[in-house]
C-alpha cells in the first residue's frame, strides 16, 4: 500500500513546506497532524511543570512541620498543580493530541471538517494557558482556592482569582471548539463504506467526548463569569451574606467538572480499545457493547455530579439520588473492562510496550474505580471526603487512567507519527520503574485518608509520617521512571520500512499508509469494505 | 441517514451541511451557557419568591413587551431574507436583512434607556443602593443585569454576523447558490430571540 | 446540494408564524396579569416553550430539515431539563 507511484513522491507532513518556513510554518498550519503535535509539545511542557509542582508538594509532605514552604505557598501550589494538570493536560489530553492526529486518518479523511477552527482551538489553548500563568505573578499573588474555586472564599480571597478563571474560561472555549470539530468530522467525513458501526472505537470515544465538551463546558464557563462579575462588579450570586447559596456554586461547578472527568477518560479508554485488539491479534469483543457503553457513560455522567458534594449541605434526597446514579454510571465502565478482558481470552498476544501500558492501565484504573465505590456510597464518603483517600482515588483514575493511556497511545502510534523506533527494552524498564513509583506514591494515600489525614494541608500529625515517607519516595521513583521513558523516546532512532509503517500488524486505516503520513493522509480516499480490527 | 454520509460538494473544500451542523452545535453550547443562568434564576426564585415578585414590579412590562415584539419581528425578517435569497430575490434579501439590523439596534437602544433609567435611580452593579438591597432583591437585580447584559452582548455578536452577511449579499459573495453564511447567521439570530422569549416572562411577568 | 436545502419556506408562512408568536406573547402578558398563584409560572413557561418550539420548527427550519437536527435539539433540551430537575432534588427537599 506504500509507494506505488515513485515518480512524484508527495511530501510527508513533517517535511512539507507551505507558505511559511520553520516554526512559523508549524504554528500557522491547519494540518490536523501538525496541530496534534503542537498540542503534544505544549502539553508535555505543562505536564512536566505540573510534575515538578507535585514533586515539590510531596517533598513538603515528607515530614510533619515545614520543610521548604509554608501554608500559603502550598495552597498556591496545589491550586496551580490542579489547574495545570486538569485544564492543560488531561482535559485536552488524549483527544487533542491523538484525536487530532488520528481521527481523520482512522475514518479515511484528509483532515477535520474545520481545519482553521482546529488551529484556533490550539491558539485559545495557548492563550488560556498564558493567562493562567499570568495569574501566578501579577497583583496579589497566585490563587489559593484550589482548582475548584469554591465560593464564598473565591469571592473574598485577595489572590488573583479573576485572572485564573478567565484563563480557564478561554481554555473552555478551546475544548468546546475541538469537540464541535470532531463531531462534525465524524458526521461528514467518514470514507465511503464506513458506516457508523464500522468506525474504529477511538472514533466513538471521541464522539461521546465531543458531546460532553459541547454541553458541559458552557456551564462552568458561565459560573466562572459569575464569579468574575461578583468579584469585579459587586453583584451577588454566591455570597451568603447577600442571600446567595455557596452550594449552588458547587452544583454549577460540578455540573461541568464531573462530566469533565469523562472528557478525560473516554478518549483514554478509546485509545486502549485500539491497542488491545492489535496486540491480541483478535477483533475487539463486543464492538456494539463498547459503543453503547461509551454513549451511556457520556449520558449518565451528566447526572452524578452531586457525589462531590455529599458533605456540603445538600438535601438528603438529592444525596441518595446522586449516590444511586453514581453506582449506575460505574456499570458501563465495568462493561468496557469485561470487553477488554474478553478480547484477550484465547487470543494470540504480542507482548510489546504499548500492550504493557494497556494492561497497566486496566490495573490502575480498576483500583481507582473500586475506590470510587467507597466515595460513591454515602456512609463511607462522610469518612473519607476531603482526605488523602480522595487524592489517591482521582490520581489512580485520572493519572492512572488518562496518563497511562496517553503514554500507551504515544508508544503505540510513535512510529507512525515520527517515523522513528524507540528502544523497546528501555521503554519497558521505564514503564516498570514508573509503575512501581506510581503505586508507591498513591497507594499509601488510601491508607492515610482512611486514617484521617486531610487533603490540601501542608502539614499533618506525626501518626501519618511513615506512610508519607513511602509516598514521597514513591514520587521520586515515579519521576525517575518518567525520565527514562521520555529520554528513551527523545533518543528514538530513525526507522524505515515496516518497522515504522506497520510495526504491530494493525488493522485500522492508519497502518495502511506510510510513516510519516503525507499531508493529505491518503493518496486516494479508501473504500472501506469491513469493520475495524478484522483479524 | 444516507444524505448525511455522502459528500456532495460544490467544490472540494466547501461543505455547507458541515457548517450548518457546526452552527447548531455552537447553538447548543449557547443554550447550556444561558441554561446555567436559568438554573441560578430558578433556584433563587424558589428560595426568595416574595422578594422576586416585588422586585419584578420595578421593571416595565411595556418595555419588555415591545422588545419582545421587536425581536420576534426581526426573526421573521431574517427568515424571510433566507427564502428571498433562495428565490434569488437579492433586493428583498437586502431589505429584510437591513430591517433585521435596524430592529436589533432599536432593541439595544431600548435596553439603553431601560438600564439608564435604573442607573439614574442609583441601581447599577456595584452601586451603594444595590449593595444595600435585601437578599432577594439583590439576587434578582444581579441576575437581571447579568442575564440581560449577556443577552445584549449576544445581540451585538448577532448584529456583526448579520452585518457581514449583508455586505456579502451586496457583493454577491452570498447568493442563491451559496448562502450558508446567511442561513447560519440566521440560526444564531433566532437563538438570540429564543433566549429573550424565556427572559421576558421570567423577569418581567411572572409573579 | 442535499434535498433539505431546496425546500423554500413561503413568505406567507413566516408572516403567519410571526402573527402566531405575537398572539402568544399577548396571551402571556394577559395570563400573568391574572392572579393564578403557582400556575402563573407554569402557564408563562408553557407558552414560552410553545413559542420556542414554533421558532425552532419554522424559523430555524427544523420542520423541514433532516430528522437528525430535531433529534439533537431534543436530546440537548432533555439533558438540560434533567439537569435542572436533578438540581432541584436538593432545593425542594432542604
Amino acid at each position: 500500500m506504500t509507494d506505488f507511484n515513485n515518480s512524484h513522491k508527495e511530501p510527508n507532513y513533517l517535511e512539507y513546506r507551505g507558505k511559511y518556513k520553520g516554526i512559523l510554518g508549524w504554528i500557522t498550519s491547519t494540518d490536523h497532524k501538525r496541530i496534534g503535535l503542537l498540542y503534544f509539545y505544549s502539553m508535555m511542557f505543562f505536564f512536566l511543570a505540573g510534575v515538578v509542582m507535585g514533586l515539590l508538594m510531596k517533598y513538603e509532605l515528607i515530614s510533619p512541620g515545614e520543610q521548604i514552604m509554608g501554608a500559603q505557598t502550598y495552597n498556591g501550589l496545589f491550586t496551580l498543580h490542579g489547574l495545570t494538570m486538569i485544564f492543560l493536560f488531561v482535559i485536552p489530553g488524549v483527544a487533542a493530541v491523538f484525536g487530532n492526529f488520528f481521527l481523520p486518518i482512522l475514518i479515511g479523511a484528509k483532515d477535520v471538517s474545520f481545519p482553521r477552527l482546529n488551529l484556533m482551538s490550539w491558539y485559545l489553548y495557548i492563550i488560556g494557558a498564558i493567562v493562567v500563568l499570568i495569574s501566578q505573578f501579577i497583583g496579589d499573588g497566585p490563587p489559593d482556592t484550589g482548582w475548584t474555586f469554591y465560593a464564598p472564599y473565591s469571592l473574598k480571597t485577595n489572590t488573583n482569582v479573576v485572572a485564573a478563571v478567565t484563563g480557564a474560561f478561554i481554555l473552555g472555549f478551546s475544548s468546546i471548539l475541538t469537540g464541535l470539530n470532531f463531531i462534525v468530522t465524524m458526521h461528514r467525513l467518514r470514507a465511503p463504506g464506513m458506516g457508523w458501526l464500522r468506525m474504529p472505537l477511538f472514533g466513538w470515544a471521541l464522539y461521546g467526548t465531543g458531546w460532553i465538551q459541547l454541553l458541559a463546558t458552557p456551564v462552568v464557563g458561565i459560573t466562572f463569569l459569575m464569579v468574575i462579575a461578583e468579584r469585579l462588579l459587586g453583584i451577588g450570586f454566591f455570597d451568603p451574606a447577600i442571600g446567595g447559596d455557596p452550594i449552588l456554586y458547587q452544583h454549577l461547578f460540578w455540573i461541568y467538572s464531573h462530566p469533565a472527568v469523562y472528557i478525560m477518560i473516554l478518549p483514554a479508554m478509546g485509545a486502549i480499545t485500539e491497542i488491545i485488539p492489535t496486540f491480541a491479534r483478535k477483533t475487539i469483543f463486543g464492538y456494539t457493547a463498547i459503543v453503547i457503553s461509551s454513549m451511556a457513560i457520556a449520558f449518565v455522567g451528566y447526572f452524578v455530579w452531586g457525589h462531590h458534594m455529599f458533605t456540603s449541605g445538600m438535601s438528603s434526597t438529592s444525596r441518595w439520588v446522586f449516590s444511586l446514579l453514581t453506582f449506575l454510571v460505574a456499570i458501563p465502565s465495568a462493561i468496557k473492562v469485561f470487553n477488554w478482558t474478553a478480547t484477550l481470552y484465547k487470543s494470540s498476544i504480542n507482548l510489546q510496550t504499548p500492550f504493557y501500558w494497556a494492561i497497566a492501565f486496566v490495573f490502575v484504573f480498576m483500583i481507582g474505580g473500586f475506590s470510587g465505590l467507597v466515595l460513591g456510597s454515602l456512609a463511607t464518603d462522610i469518612h473519607v471526603h476531603d482526605t488523602a483517600f480522595v487524592v489517591a482515588h482521582f490520581h489512580y483514575i485520572v493519572f492512572g487512567g488518562t496518563g497511562f493511556a496517553f503514554f500507551g497511545a504515544l508508544h503505540y502510534w510513535f512510529p507512525k507519527m515520527f517515523a522513528k523506533v524507540y528502544n523497546f527494552k528501555v521503554a519497558n524498564i521505564g514503564l516498570i520503574v514508573f509503575f512501581i513509583g506510581f503505586n508507591m506514591l498513591y497507594f499509601p494515600m488510601f491508607y492515610l485518608g482512611l486514617m484521617g489525614m486531610p487533603r490540601r494541608y501542608y502539614d499533618y500529625l506525626p501518626m501519618f509520617h511513615s506512610a508519607n515517607i513511602l509516598s514521597t519516595v514513591g514520587s521520586w521513583i515515579m519521576a525517575t521512571g518518567l525520565l527514562i521513558i521520555i529520554i528513551n523516546l527523545i533518543r528514538a532512532r530513525k526507522g524505515s520500512g515496516k518497522e515504522i509503517d506497520d510495526p504491530w500488524d494493525g488493522k485500522t486505516l492508519e497502518w495502511t499508509i506510510p510513516s510519516p503520513p503525507i499531508v493529505e493522509n491518503f493518496e486516494q480516499i479508501p473504500e472501506v469494505k469491513h469493520g475495524p480490527y478484522e483479524y | 441517514m444516507e444524505t448525511m454520509t455522502h459528500q456532495h460538494h460544490a467544490d472540494a473544500h466547501r461543505d455547507d451541511t458541515a457548517s450548518k451542523i457546526g452552527m447548531w452545535l455552537f447553538i447548543f453550547t449557547e443554550i447550556l451557557l444561558f441554561g446555567g443562568l436559568f438554573i441560578v434564576y430558578s433556584v433563587y426564585r424558589h428560595m426568595n419568591p416574595v422578594a422576586f415578585h416585588l422586585a419584578h414590579e420595578e421593571l416595565s412590562i411595556t418595555m419588555g413587551f415591545i422588545n419582545t415584539i421587536i425581536l420576534l419581528v426581526s426573526s421573521a425578517t431574517v427568515a424571510i431574507s433566507i427564502s428571498a435569497i433562495q428565490k434569488n430575490d437579492r433586493k428583498l434579501t437586502l431589505l429584510m436583512l437591513g430591517i433585521t439590523l435596524l430592529l436589533a439596534l432599536t432593541f439595544l437602544v431600548n435596553k439603553y434607556f431601560e438600564w439608564g433609567g435604573k442607573f439614574e435611580h442609583g441601581m447599577y452593579p456595584g452601586s451603594e443602593l444595590m449593595k444595600n438591597l435585601s437578599n432577594g432583591d439583590m439576587l434578582f437585580f444581579s441576575l437581571y443585569f447579568f442575564m440581560t447584559g449577556l443577552h445584549g452582548v449576544h445581540i451585538i455578536v448577532g448584529m456583526v454576523l448579520l452585518g457581514i452577511t449583508l455586505y456579502k449579499v451586496k457583493t454577491g459573495a452570498v447568493n442563491s447558490g451559496r448562502y450558508a453564511l446567511l442561513e447560519n447567521s440566521g440560526l444564531y439570530w433566532h437563538l438570540v430571540d429564543l433566549i429573550w422569549i424565556f427572559l421576558f416572562p421570567l423577569f418581567y411577568l411572572i409573579h | 446540494m442535499e434535498n433539505e436545502k431546496h425546500h423554500i419556506v413561503p413568505y406567507l408562512t413566516h408572516i403567519m408564524v410571526l402573527l402566531g408568536l405575537i398572539v402568544l406573547t399577548v396571551i402571556t402578558v394577559l395570563i400573568t396579569s391574572v392572579e393564578l398563584g403557582a400556575y402563573n409560572t407554569t402557564a408563562a413557561l408553557i407558552i414560552a416553550s410553545l413559542k420556542g418550539a414554533v421558532v425552532l420548527l419554522y424559523f430555524m427550519h427544523l420542520k423541514f430539515d433532516h430528522k437528525i437536527y430535531w433529534v439533537m435539539v431534543s436530546i440537548v433540551i432533555a439533558i438540560f431539563a434533567a439537569v435542572i430537575m436533578v438540581t432541584f432534588f436538593d432545593y425542594l427537599y432542604r
